[in-house]
């Protein structure tokens, strides 16, 4: 088990997500940052679908009551084991009575711990995606215990990559959504010049804008949307939906971001600057 | 049956958007599932699609999409589609709500302001079917069409921040079930006591885009009874077949 000291601001078990309930309006949910987690995963040699811990912003402190082998992802959060410094990408052996915890945000906004085998919490539809009520809980709380399975030896045939920087940047990718053709030039003037920056709005369901656009007064009949789709208000906001995100939605959709970006999305927080540009 | 006017287009990088003309039609839906059905058999593994009104989103979760191949699929099956074979069975359901006023928090003033008896809004709301348009917004939240305009009445101007699991609403040309707690905006007229979504099934939601749903009204004390009947698992929803 891994008991959970701390759990931070938000950690859950997240894995590539719920499939084939879309049709019935559940979410897919899973992992934002799938670049993150499929590196981890595969370091690991684990299957790409086996489940890790999303921490977002303010990380948790994780006590090992087995030996595994971890590894960690994402955003830098000044992680310690035993208070010895850690570092993303590294497979990492951890031993009963260990102690892993988490400091200063350096950058990005979600960390993942991936541990060997993955983490054994039941299955809801399919997955082991926290999301409530579909799961009992949204998140994981102090004092909980989380499964894993102990593994003794393990000699992976990586330990350590070099990850190329994707989340720096503050441009999103983005293909033309099904109602792109309702801007008025003025309206694509501003979304493809402005500088957005992340509202406070902002989670696994979608990322509000704070900056407004010119408004409009389309009205459409409610239709299917995707991780990454970004909605268009008659107010003129622009709300980029996540993984729990609704799976049918009324606003125009104007914009898609790549798959890519929605991880670079997934590493942005409160108040960080967004253009988008056009594939 | 004619064909419409399809368009096609991506929808991202593992997305597809197939389109009918931009109308709530029973018709249109009816070409949607046999179109859906025709579709089904020949889909690979990681495809799923959602269905809402005049449109179906086919998402691919595992790759990357080859957009010219799969419209080409879609097309074929388009044109050879069993022209108004449905392959899978709708039924209508027989939904029971209560309307008594500790669930029908708003039957009162929304009955005044349609100038209805409490007993009319109620008869008008329980004799009618209607339509499942699509299921989104919320897990097993369903889209459905066929309210009579005598009950059309706009959303309330304050959504409040929790609605009741189960909890029956109009709102403009809409009536639907909140599937789980939520914050909304609707107009709360009843509360049915059967879970519309159950995610401990292995077919959480028991009810199909295509399908029909008619109400019927229930006292407090049956409603005491088919939650916990449905609780327990015993309860059985009455459906009768369409199409039959």
């Amino acid at each position: 088990m891994l008991k959970v000291l701390k759990s931070g601001f938000f950690l859950s078990v997240q894995d590539l997500g719920r499939l084939g309930h879309r049709h019935v309006g559940v979410p897919i949910s899973g992992v934002l940052d799938t670049i993150a987690v499929k590196r981890a995963n595969k370091m690991l040699e684990n299957d790409p679908s086996d489940s890790v811990l999303e921490i977002t912003m303010t990380g948790p402190t994780l006590l090992f009551e087995a030996d595994t082998y971890i590894c960690l992802a994402g955003a830098q959060m000044s992680a310690t084991l035993n208070n010895k410094p850690i570092e993303n990408y590294q497979v990492i052996k951890v031993s009963k009575g260990d102690i892993l915890s988490y400091g200063r945000l350096e950058n990005g906004f979600r960390n993942y711990l991936a541990v060997k085998g993955g983490f054994r919490t039941s299955e809801v539809l399919g997955s082991r995606s926290q999301y409530f009520p579909i799961t009992p809980s949204k998140c994981i709380a102090d004092g909980e215990e989380i499964p894993f399975d102990e593994i003794k030896a393990f000699d992976p045939s990586l330990t350590e990559v070099k990850m190329k920087k994707y989340f720096e940047t503050g441009t999103l990718e983005v293909h033309k959504g099904p109602e792109f053709s309702i801007l008025t030039d003025r309206q694509l003037g501003e979304v493809f010049s402005k500088t957005f920056t992340v509202s406070k709005a902002n989670n696994r369901m979608a990322y509000q804008l704070s900056e407004l656009i010119e408004g409009h007064k389309h009205s459409m009949l409610t239709s299917g949307t995707l991780p990454g789709t970004v909605q268009f208000t008659p107010a003129g906001r622009l709300i980029i939906l996540m993984k729990d995100g609704q799976t049918t939605g009324g606003y125009p959709r104007i914009l898609q971001l790549s798959e890519e970006s929605i991880c670079v999305l997934a590493q942005k927080k409160f108040g960080d600057f967004l253009s988008f540009k056009l594939l | 049956m004619k064909d419409y006017s399809i368009s096609i287009q991506p929808f991202g990088e593992r997305a597809i958007l197939i389109e009918w003309p931009k109308e709530v039609s029973e018709s249109i839906l009816r070409d949607i599932l046999t179109f859906r059905d025709s579709f089904n058999k020949l889909r690979q593994p990681g495809w799923e699609m959602s269905i809402a009104y005049n449109s179906i989103t086919l998402v691919n979760n595992q790759e990357d999409v080859d957009f010219e191949e799969v419209e080409k699929q879609i097309l074929d099956c388009y044109v050879s589609k069993n022209a108004g074979q449905l392959k899978e069975q709708r039924f209508l359901w027989h939904i029971p709500v209560c309307y008594e006023a500790e669930f029908g928090i708003d039957l009162k003033d929304v009955a005044k302001e349609l100038k209805l008896s409490p007993e009319e809004l109620i008869g008008l709301h329980t004799s009618h079917e209607y339509l499942v348009y699509g299921i989104g917004f919320l897990p097993g939240f369903m889209y459905l069409g066929g309210l009579p305009k005598t009950l059309e009445i706009p959303r309330r101007k304050e959504p409040r921040l929790a609605v009741a699991k189960g909890a029956v609403g109009l709102a403009g040309k809409q009536t639907g079930i909140y599937p789980q707690d939520s914050p909304g905006g609707w107009n709360i007229i009843g509360n049915c006591p059967i879970p519309i979504f159950d995610s401990s099934k292995e077919k959480p939601c028991f009810v199909n885009v295509g399908d029909k749903i008619q109400f019927y009204q229930i006292s407090k004390a049956a409603y005491d009874l088919h939650k916990i009947e449905a609780e327990v698992g015993i309860f059985k929803l009455e459906k009768t077949p369409l199409d039959a």
